[in-house]
């Protein structure tokens, strides 16, 4: 079986992000930049099925401009065997993305897609359900488990949904989104990154795909949330169950 | 112009995540209609029958829609798009689940999560984990959205009972297969919706611990959450996570127990009307975003608080 992992370069998630002055968008220059760790944990899911013999081959795909190359290097180092980017300067919204993907599926042929149940720049968490939706294949969003049936050629998830856990079981080809809780992705060490320096990394011009990839979305503003003050600290537990009860009125 | 909410529901009645889904659409256009999808869901379809604002009630009731899978709702949904100008549902698990599904069968971008309405084509979400709010216009001609349910009010019941219509569908055999759903069994009152939140993080050291919320949330009549702290290290189940990744809440009272403040968890239950912070840290960062601040050992203070709401209740 073959896998396919789509990854989206994010800010990272430990930087604090900021808007910029004039309201357009966020601060991105020379903001620490890392894999969308949703997906990380995708590649990771992968990994594992290449290492129990489930999966023969894990292919990392990314969308962006040449520095995603590194974005793709950190997964060939968590494990996958090769890369694919599809050079682009332009930001496109999850459908584009979706239907960028779908090429590549119809060109790569993998059984199952793996990528992360969202990206934490835009948190849309869209894009694999239309990849689903645009190739008609089943899907399972917010995975917490998954077990390939080889012999059955199907694949069953645990879904993580409000109030509870859900239990899907999915025929070959498919997409999985990925949650938190999934696995939690190994530490890369400097092997790993001198062995991933020898996998393959294919560059694409998007514009070589020749998709219409129109848009209907624009962002108008960006702001800073309205932000919460502070309010007081207080001495003791009947202090705290007075200001509730009586300054508060909540209890 | 008329709009088409997707309700979320347990068959029996709607989810309340189904009424700020409403109370949005009411800000888009005159007329409202719900569709209620699943199977002996007549309870729910009457419920939506009576909220004011809604002209019209859509049910579909079979087996194939049970399990409200995106793989038979996408398709259902997308026959019924071409009559409406926008199609909204809860940006819960169930609408994140299978509105993007249905965008791609339209042909047409999704606005996920908005918390504000600006027109009928701008719309205010938050991005970065809540750090930004964009203002978003998109000009598809339906525009597939959804709903974050602590930006909007409930909408309310009203005397006029609306018709509930009967779809006739072409039913497509899914390649999924539900295997069961596994529940939290819990009496509390449900985590989104609850008038008071109580939320345990890393600081309960473990979930023989957790228990000890359970307690002072009975009390209260409260409903329990938990940082992913707390859930990755299996204090709490993972329906129980709030924050950007889990679930949104903006209860009248948010009382944060051994929680430290990070980022992602504010993001989760900022907009809540007051918020309590118990920690023994006095510089965490969660005291930053209190109404109410308390210093100490939890392991004394809860106890504590726990007999004097019991004296007071």
């Amino acid at each position: 079986m073959k896998i396919l992992v789509p990854v989206k370069r994010v800010i990272d998630y430990s930087v604090r992000v900021r808007v910029k002055a004039d309201f357009t968008d966020v601060e991105m220059a020379n903001v620490k930049m890392s894999m969308n760790p949703f997906d990380e944990i995708a590649v990771e899911a992968a990994v594992r099925l290449k290492e129990q013999g489930i999966a023969q081959e894990v292919i990392i795909a990314s969308i962006g401009n040449r520095e995603c190359q590194e974005t793709i290097r950190f997964g060939l180092a968590l494990g996958a065997d090769r890369g694919i980017l599809l050079e682009t300067e332009q930001a496109f919204q999850p459908l584009n993305i979706a239907k960028i993907l779908k090429q590549v599926v119809l060109e790569e042929q993998p059984q199952l897609v793996i990528l992360g149940k969202q990206a934490i720049d835009d948190d849309s968490n869209q894009t694999g359900q239309m990849l689903a939706a645009l190739l008609d294949w089943p899907q399972a969003t917010f995975a917490s488990k998954i077990a390939v049936k080889t012999e059955q050629q199907k694949i069953e998830v645990v879904r993580e949904v409000d109030g509870g856990l859900e239990t899907l079981l999915l025929k070959l080809p498919a997409v999985v989104t990925t949650d938190l809780r999934l696995n939690k992705p190994r530490y890369i060490t400097l092997p790993n990154i001198m062995q991933a320096k020898r996998k393959p990394l294919i560059i694409k011009p998007l514009v070589s795909m020749s998709l219409n990839l129109s848009s209907t979305i624009s962002q108008l503003k960006v702001e800073p949330p309205n932000e919460r003050k502070s309010g007081i600290m207080l001495n003791s537990v009947a202090e705290l169950v007075d200001k509730l009860k009586h300054e508060a009125k909540v209890i | 112009m008329a709009v088409l909410v997707i309700a979320e529901h347990d068959s029996v009645s709607l989810k309340l995540s189904s009424l700020t889904t409403i109370a949005a659409a009411s800000q888009l256009g005159s007329e409202i209609i719900v569709l209620v999808a699943g199977y002996q869901c007549q309870g729910a379809a009457e419920q939506a029958a009576k909220i004011a604002g809604v002209s019209k009630v859509l049910i579909t009731d079979a087996i194939n829609y049970q399990h409200q899978l995106a793989e038979t709702l996408a398709p259902l949904v997308q026959q019924l798009a071409v009559n409406y100008t926008h199609i909204l549902a809860p940006a819960t698990s169930y609408g994140k689940n299978f509105m993007p599904r249905v965008a791609a069968l339209l042909d047409v971008e999704q606005v996920s999560d908005i918390c504000a309405i600006v027109n009928e084509q701008t719309f205010k979400r938050p991005i970065y984990a809540g750090n930004a709010i964009a203002t978003i216009q998109c000009l598809a001609p339906i525009k597939v959205i959804t709903v974050r349910t602590t930006g909007f009010a409930l909408a309310k019941a009203s005397e006029q009972t609306a018709p509930i219509e009967a779809l006739t569908i072409k039913e497509a055999e899914p390649a999924v297969e539900f295997i069961e759903f596994a529940t939290h069994p819990t009496v509390r009152p449900e985590l989104t919706a609850a008038r008071i939140v109580v939320a345990g993080g890393r600081g309960l050291q473990s979930a023989e611990n957790f228990k000890l919320l359970e307690q002072l949330a009975d009390k209260l009549g409260a409903a329990l959450g938990a940082t992913r702290a707390a859930v990755d290290a299996g204090f709490a189940p993972n329906d129980y996570q709030v924050g950007q990744t889990g679930k949104i809440v903006a209860p009248e009272l948010y009382i944060a127990v051994g929680i430290s403040g990070a980022i992602q968890h504010i993001a989760g239950m900022k907009d809540s009307k007051v918020v309590v912070a118990i920690n023994k840290d006095p510089d965490a960062p969660i005291f930053k975003v209190a109404d109410y601040g308390l210093v100490g050992d939890l392991f004394k203070l809860i106890p504590e608080l726990e007999r004097i709401l019991g004296e007071i209740l």
